[in-house]
């Protein structure tokens, strides 16, 4: 992977490509080319927005309605069912983001581009961090579309405007976790089949959750446990705690943790995964 | 008709061979209605002690006539994934060329999905009643259940397969489904009909699914209701959307 080649670093890449030919581009703008070509190529693929957008706001719209009885459940929080239920959108999202951005790479890969990045001075580092950006840029528009939705139908946000604010921060750390796992699947599978094939796997982490009621009032034993050390009941329980508690420490501490130590994690996994991928190539 | 059963049963049989042979295909089609029965029936048990909430055989048999006619109709939308696929692969071109009476290959799909469904079908029983799931009804209401069943997969396949021909594309595969899991879920999916509020409400007491679900939930609680309502709808359902894959297999000839 050097750096001294004299030819465009990235051909086909926006700007770099107009870049002067021996000057070797830095970090900051090899991973500004590669999120641009993410981003631009998300946005194109509207089909492929629309749905993860919309399905989590029609499960929500459904639920939220038609689980609202829960709330006569005795030891149910003071609040409407669609309060509590506002929290999984931003999770499901992030799924979705996980797919979206796993699929890209895995298509990148399949179509032998990032065979030819290989062959540029571009350095691995950068080419995760880059194809990130667009699935970054996808969870900054779902969360602020769902948590408008949300307010927009009657939500209110215990923790007011700040909270908000961390909320949002919250979601975007989640599903910034969630896009790294999609890009290590692809990294280590190398097909978008593979990628789209663990969906269902990574929605059921959302069922088996807390996602429907308070861990306290699961009553099935064997759920309640699975609910308690599925680090998914934690994401979700810290964005629900701003909607519905106001600033719960623990709630935060807990759902940032996790939400970081996903990130870390399955960058770690994929970098490692990436490296691996440069060495065959 | 010699040639209209000749077809159907190739194309049937195509079907559920490439399910059996492909557990990328089948597994999906059968562990997530097992995981919407274990997180409804066991994560939402707690929604029976709900004040109102009346069904004598308990939560989980509550849940189960959900998953069971969800599975029917997933079994139907995954179909239609598996038409879009062979549009994708060149395969479904080739086989309007071959085939003599190609309405066939509309009812060898179906069949393919009822065979899909029925292996799904048997799999969530099973773990049901593994889970300790109360059944009250008769042999007789247990068979009006699967005959509920049928009917859901013969309508969702329909729907799927017209979608699948029109578009011939697996990027149909969000606009096949999608329209199936919304119906289904404006049904009374957690509680009773009675004890929804609002527009879920409104919309669950219009939802044809709505008729479906209580009449195998009463089934089952062996105090049987809606059921004529049910098959009624059913029935149509299944015409509106045979003619909708006609249609679409219309659509599929003129591209060529």
């Amino acid at each position: 992977m050097s750096s001294t080649s004299g030819r465009p670093a990235l051909a086909g890449a926006g700007s770099l490509a107009a870049a002067p030919a021996l000057r070797s581009p830095s970090l900051f703008e090899q991973v500004g080319a590669i999120a641009r070509r993410s981003v631009v190529r998300t946005f194109r693929q509207r089909a492929l927005l629309v749905f993860p957008l919309l399905f989590p706001l029609i499960l929500f719209a459904i639920n939220g309605s038609a689980l609202s009885a829960a709330r006569k459940i005795p030891g149910f929080p003071d609040v409407s069912y669609r309060d509590f239920a506002l929290a999984v959108p931003f999770l499901q999202g992030a799924l979705f983001v996980a797919i979206t951005a796993g699929t890209d790479l895995a298509r990148d890969i399949q179509s032998g581009f990032f065979d030819r990045l290989a062959l540029t001075p571009l350095r691995g580092s950068a080419l995760l961090a880059g194809q990130l950006g667009g699935a970054v840029v996808v969870a900054c528009v779902q969360s602020l579309v769902y948590l408008f939705v949300g307010i927009a139908s009657g939500v209110g946000i215990a923790s007011g405007f700040g909270g908000a604010l961390v909320l949002l921060a919250l979601s975007i750390l989640i599903a910034f976790g969630f896009a790294g796992l999609g890009s290590l699947l692809a990294l280590r599978f190398g097909t978008g089949e593979a990628v789209q094939g663990f969906f269902p796997l990574l929605f059921v982490t959302v069922f088996l959750s807390s996602s429907s009621l308070p861990r306290n009032l699961i009553k099935t034993d064997w759920f309640k446990e699975v609910a308690t050390y599925n680090p998914v009941s934690y994401l979700i329980e810290g964005i629900r705690s701003l909607i519905i508690t106001g600033w719960d420490g623990e709630a935060l501490a807990l759902g940032f943790g996790f939400a970081l130590a996903l990130s870390v994690l399955t960058l770690g996994f994929a970098g490692a995964a990436m490296k691996n991928r440069l060495v065959r190539t | 008709m010699r040639r209209f059963v000749y077809v159907a049963r190739a194309v049937a049989w195509r079907s559920i061979h490439n399910t059996l042979a492909n557990p990328a295909i089948l597994l999906p089609s059968l562990i997530f209605p097992l995981f919407f029965l274990a997180a409804f029936a066991g994560g939402l048990s707690k929604v029976a002690e709900v004040p109102n909430f009346h069904y004598a055989p308990g939560y989980t048999a509550f849940q189960f006539a959900f998953v069971f006619l969800q599975s029917a109709a997933f079994g139907g939308v995954f179909t239609g994934f598996a038409i879009a696929r062979d549009f994708d692969s060149g395969f479904a071109r080739r086989l309007l060329l071959t085939a003599p009476r190609r309405s066939g290959i509309i009812a060898g799909y179906a069949v393919g999905a009822l065979g899909r469904w029925l292996l799904t079908a048997t799999v969530i029983t099973v773990a049901a009643l593994l889970a300790g799931m109360d059944v009250v009804g008769n042999g007789g209401e247990l068979v009006g259940i699967v005959g509920l069943g049928v009917g859901m997969n013969l309508v969702a396949a329909l729907w799927a397969c017209g979608v699948a021909m029109f578009l011939r594309t697996e990027q149909a595969g969000a606009l096949i489904q999608m329209p199936v899991f919304v119906v289904l879920f404006l049904a009374p999916v957690y509680v009773p009909l009675n004890l929804l509020s609002g527009w879920i409400h409104t919309v669950a007491r219009i939802n044809p699914a709505t008729a479906a679900l209580e009449a195998a939930r009463g089934l089952l609680a062996g105090s049987p209701v809606k059921v004529a309502l049910a098959f009624a709808l059913l029935a149509g359902g299944a015409l509106i959307t045979a003619a909708w894959a006609r249609r679409g297999l219309a659509s599929a000839e003129r591209a060529g």
